[in-house]
């Protein structure tokens, strides 16, 4: 199971988990949404009426919720030109027509203008990040530039309505806070914000937040990469979006930053946006409580397992070209403990490292004084970008950069097919590597 | 199954959105996301382990597993799309809310949730007729 790709979904698929057949009932609109259908409020209101009801309709969502906040996910490489284009004719609006109607945040951006020389980033590239920036300031968006908006900004709470774009944000925001969203990719987390709501259908409804697969967790991973390898294991079980897995066997305490590896790499593998931790996540403060009924049988998930996984992220010699900590950036907490590891202590010049965070945590880490000490070893502070949204095979090529470290198994995940060897360890035998120019320290879990 | 049993089959699945179409059919039990299967720029399947790997998707009509992988598929639709480099349409077992909005926002034809496995009745190269508003997928 550990190398092979994602599973085949099983029949039983047709019977559990998945959405009722259609009801061929219409979505009941309000006066003022079928009004912006009709145009009567501009363009942009039109588009995103249009686009709430064609996706409400193919999930037969009753009607629309209101929504508290909206997190856009809109790097250019995702945008591309079509993309781009479209966010400009709605920025090109009368101000009345274009603007937000509730607090709207980005996920993080493809180019740090203070760095993208440096990784080898095309002019094209940059004006392409310009373009859609000024598009989005344009209507009224708050350039946050993060995917740990729930660390960072502000983390919504139990019971609230939100539209979240990025897998990462929206499975911790379901998970861990108890807040009520869909992946809500681009064009219509755009539509959730030009109107402040969202087709009512999936994890906004009660009887979808119910758990669906139960698995005993045996393990009890020692670090944020084994957190993420337990995620990626469930991940790799999933099914289909409406999965809910349960994991039985995990007593808190269990921070932030190792439920956000954990649901980031789940979220990632397994396109799932929400999982229940027994007395651990709110909505299931029992094993009983997860789940409508019996529990179901568990599967086992042991230290043998994650450790498999992490072997199958194994190089087959030691070299190295460069240390990735990204997906999700960095909280202040990882930035602190990077900066601890990496104290007095001097990089390889064989080796590149680049620790990717957001711009507000990168501010109170500049003023605490962690940002120089990471930089003094010769690594690289990237703000407002992670790793695989900044046209991570163009820079991999610009570099000559193949063999690549990092401690996030979403990332390890996603780089494999842009032409990376990845290698997922520790943060500590990350940092121990690079200093010492080949790969060591990854004897715990081989 | 000969061609001629096949003349006139019609599944019924979720209505979704985009206008209907003909065209053939390029079937695997695989999954899909457009960031992390396809080559965009060739208009085939690039992902190794993919089934349909060295395919050309373009101007076919996709018939899928499941729809997997992150967020960026469903700005990346209409980028096929508008550059020509697109299938005709997304037959899928079963859609997740990411490939139902880039559709939504491409326009392109989306069916799922048949009451069979829909990679194991269809079969590449039949001609199909995809009808979007009805939800149905006719062998013609």
């Amino acid at each position: 199971m550990i190398s092979s790709p994602l599973p085949i979904a099983p029949l039983l698929q047709w019977g559990e988990g998945a959405p009722a057949p259609y009801r061929g009932e219409p979505m009941n609109l309000t006066d003022h949404e079928q009004a912006m259908l009709a145009g009567a409020e501009g363009p942009a209101r039109q588009y995103a009426m249009e686009q709430i009801v064609s996706v409400g309709r193919f999930f037969d969502a009753k009607d629309t919720v209101a929504i508290s906040q909206v997190h856009i996910m809109a790097d250019p490489e995702a945008l591309g030109p079509s993309g781009l284009a479209f966010l400009e004719q709605l920025a090109a609006l009368p101000k009345a027509q274009r603007r937000v109607r509730v607090p709207t945040v980005t996920d993080p951006r493809g180019v740090d203008f203070a760095a993208y020389k440096r990784l080898g980033q095309t002019e094209a590239m940059a004006d392409l990040e310009r373009r859609a920036t000024a598009a989005f300031e344009a209507l009224g968006v708050m350039m946050t530039n993060t995917c740990i908006n729930y660390q960072s900004v502000i983390p919504p709470v139990k019971g609230e309505h939100i539209a979240f774009g990025d897998t990462g944000s929206s499975i911790y925001a379901n998970s861990v806070l108890g807040a009520r969203t869909n992946f809500e990719g681009g064009p219509s987390a755009l539509a959730a914000a030009l109107t402040g709501r969202t087709p009512r259908y999936g994890f906004h409804l009660d009887e979808r937040r119910r758990g669906t697969t139960h698995f005993e967790v045996t393990a009890r991973p020692h670090d944020l990469a084994e957190w993420g390898a337990l995620g990626a294991i469930v991940g790799r079980a999933m099914t289909s979006y409406w999965e809910v897995p349960v994991l039985s066997g995990l007593a808190p305490p269990v921070t932030s930053d190792e439920i956000k590896q954990f649901g980031a790499a789940l979220a990632s593998f397994g396109s799932t946006p929400l999982f229940h931790m027994p007395g651990v996540t709110p909505e299931a403060p029992d094993l009983q409580s997860a789940f409508d009924g019996p529990v179901p049988a568990a599967r086992r998930i042991g230290d043998a397992d994650v450790a498999a996984l992490m072997a199958s992220y194994r190089p087959k010699d030691d070299k190295l070209d460069v240390v990735v900590f990204a997906a999700p950036q960095l909280s202040l907490f990882e930035m602190r403990e990077l900066a601890g590891l990496l104290d007095g202590k001097r990089l390889s010049p064989k080796v590149a490292m680049l620790a990717a965070t957001s711009p507000d945590i990168k501010a109170a880490a500049d003023r605490m004084g962690l940002t120089a000490t990471i930089e003094a070893s010769g690594a690289v502070v990237l703000s407002g970008v992670c790793f695989y949204q900044m046209y991570a095979r163009e820079i991999g090529q610009a570099n000559g950069w193949t063999r690549l470290m990092s401690n996030s198994a979403k990332i390890v995940n996603i780089l494999g097919g842009y032409g990376y060897e990845p290698v997922l360890a520790s943060m500590e035998a990350c940092v121990e590597s690079a200093v010492a120019g080949r790969i060591t320290g990854l004897g715990r879990s081989a | 199954m000969s061609m001629e049993a096949g003349t006139g089959r019609i599944w019924r699945g979720h209505p979704g959105p985009g206008a209907r179409v003909e065209g053939e059919a390029l079937v695997a039990a695989d999954n899909f996301s457009a960031r992390y299967d396809l080559d965009l720029t060739k208009g085939i399947f690039s992902r190794p382990t993919h089934k349909l790997v060295g395919e050309s998707y373009v101007g076919k009509i996709l018939v899928l597993n499941i729809a997997k992988g992150g967020v960026a598929t469903a700005w990346m639709l209409r980028e096929m799309v508008e550059r020509g480099l697109a299938p005709k349409a997304l037959i899928l077992n079963f859609a997740n809310p990411i490939m139902a909005q880039g559709a939504a926002f491409a326009k392109l034809p989306l069916i799922d949730r048949f009451p069979v496995d829909i990679t194991a009745v269809v079969q590449t190269g039949r001609r199909l007729a995809v009808d979007p508003e009805a939800g149905t997928v006719a062998v013609v």
